[in-house]
């Protein structure tokens, strides 16, 4: 087969843009020195002895805390739509899996930054509130808007691959099921779910991932008070310029969210053959 | 009935929260007062400053270009990469993709990290080129992803037969293999384009010399407040997408219901 050579570019490019760059953090997160100097790097453990402190480890557990909230959320919420759509007839089928992916053409920023304007002191929501007479609240600037955030912008990722494991399974599984005397919850517990697993799968990778990682959600909705990891990191590389210190953290966020991938692919147990393996 | 009634309701809901903040940006792009939340009566005002602001109007013009240049570059390179990857014996093929699903699966602000580190590794000005490269980087996996089902679909003996007829491999790819998988090349292009269009995080690291697109512009726009006008560009964007989507499925439809008279 000559064909495997029209490959050779992108292998190039890979190595490239992939390989060396994660090799270039690897190397950053375990120098010191200064960042713009290349010959003054030192071996060091430095930037990982300064993470493993309280301050930082406060920041790392909250990053957990809040992306498996989030997790959860879209998961409880996006599980019972998924299955309704698939439910649905055709053509609306289609429809409503597309109006879960046109939100997504406008600019998230925007989409995030216009709860703003919903959540605020003078907010819509405020305005009714008040308007039936009770106290003005506080919803934007705390945790719980930052879980919005996270909630509204990664549901569609929870929803579209459950909806997309859920058409395919096989109907007539389910009339057996019906013929052997099983009732819609056991059909629902014996046969759906475990079916749909490797959507659940998916949909958690897909929301955790950019949960965890995230600091546009934290430093809009968060007001700048609830730094989270990414914000860390975004602030080594983009304001006081230490890279090492970025790059381990990182590789930190890197370890953290391989291990979660190792954790739910567990649960995965027929998994596809196919790429991907490793992960 | 109480069931189908609780079904639309959750229906509604959840759509009422996808949708909530858009009818917000859309509604206010007519407002006519710059501070969100109040409402100051109808204009169009916003629409016409648009037309005159520069900043925004380069915005979106570095924003188009390099959606358009990156999803030509990550579609060709992309393309050739999953024909070839498709020909791979097993345990290459299996390091090529995983490597490919690097960018997929690693959180965009590593990739995005990582990519700056290169540039400045490798001395490059941080600019429009530095941007290009980092999008076209992050877009080739979606579309080898895209293209590959649609050659796992290909009868494997189509190129070959083409060739014991005498095609050379290359007239082989352009006049059998290319036309075959064409719907994949196509969605892996469109994903790539729009991928490019809606990046933030790893053009905020990876751009300089006053090269910004959309997001980076309103990135900077929250800290100092949102101009209207965005969200009058917003509300353009996205009344032409959606004519777009409009036209695109009425084809469709008109395909299948010929397709379906001819069977």
């Amino acid at each position: 087969m000559r064909m495997k050579r029209t490959a050779y570019p992108y292998i190039l490019w890979i190595g490239i843009f992939i390989v060396i760059p994660l090799f270039l953090i690897l190397y950053f997160a375990f120098t010191a020195g200064n960042s713009q100097d290349f010959s003054s790097f030192e071996i060091s453990l430095s930037n990982f002895r300064r993470f493993f402190t309280p301050i930082y480890l406060k920041v790392l557990g909250r990053s957990v805390n809040l992306a498996f909230i989030s997790t959860i959320i879209c998961l409880a919420l996006g599980y019972p739509m998924a299955y309704i759509i698939s439910k649905e007839r055709h053509k609306k089928r289609n429809i409503m899996i597309l109006m879960f992916v046109i939100p997504m053409w406008m600019n998230f920023l925007l989409r995030t930054y216009a709860w703003l304007t919903l959540l605020g002191r003078n907010g819509f929501i405020n305005f009714i509130i008040t308007k039936i007479g009770l106290k003005p609240l506080d919803l934007i600037f705390n945790d719980k808007a930052v879980l919005l955030g996270m909630v509204y912008n990664f549901l569609p990722f929870m929803v579209l691959p459950i909806y997309s494991i859920l058409v395919k399974i096989d109907k007539n599984l389910i009339e057996a099921a019906e013929d052997l005397g099983a009732n819609r919850f056991e059909i629902f517990t014996k046969v759906i779910f475990p079916l749909s697993i490797p959507g659940v799968i998916t949909g958690i990778t897909m929301v955790f991932i950019p949960a965890m990682s995230t600091f546009i959600i934290s430093s809009l909705l968060g007001g700048n008070k609830y730094n989270l990891i990414g914000n860390l990191i975004e602030q080594q590389f983009r304001w006081t310029g230490d890279w090492h210190f970025g790059s381990s953290m990182s590789i930190i966020l890197m370890v953290f969210i391989l291990i979660t991938m190792a954790i739910t692919s567990k649960f995965d147990k027929e998994k596809e053959g196919g790429g991907g393996g490793l992960w | 009935m109480v069931e189908k009634i609780g079904k639309r309701l959750y229906t509604f809901l959840i759509f009422l929260f996808l949708y909530a903040p858009i009818i917000v940006l859309i509604v206010f792009s007519f407002n006519d007062s710059k501070s969100r939340g109040v409402w100051a009566g109808f204009t169009f005002k916003w629409y016409i400053e648009l037309f005159k602001d520069a900043g925004i109007l380069r915005a979106l013009y570095y924003t188009l270009l390099i959606a358009a240049l990156s999803a030509i570059i990550s579609t060709i390179i992309g393309t050739l990469a999953a024909i070839g990857i498709s020909n791979m014996p097993g345990i290459s093929k299996k390091i090529v993709l995983n490597l490919n699903y690097l960018p997929v699966l690693n959180p965009d602000i590593v990739t995005a990290v990582s990519l700056m580190a290169l540039y400045r590794f490798l001395r490059l000005e941080f600019g429009f080129i530095t941007m290009l490269l980092s999008h076209i980087t992050f877009s080739i996996p979606y579309v080898i992803l895209s293209v590959l089902p649609k050659l796992k679909q290909m009868n494997k003996h189509l190129a070959e037969a083409a060739m014991d007829l005498g095609a050379t491999p290359f007239y082989a790819l352009r006049k059998v293999v290319i036309p075959e998988i064409m719907p994949g090349i196509i969605t892996g292009g469109l994903i790539a384009f729009t991928l490019s269009v809606d990046d933030f995080v790893i053009s905020f690291f990876n751009t300089g010399k006053g090269v910004s697109n959309l997001s980076i512009e309103i990135f900077s726009m929250t800290r100092r407040g949102i101009n209207p006008v965005i969200n009058a560009l917003s509300t353009l964007m996205f009344i032409s997408l959606m004519i777009l989507l409009l036209i695109i499925n009425k084809r469709t439809e008109k395909n299948e219901i010929e397709r379906g008279e001819l069977r």
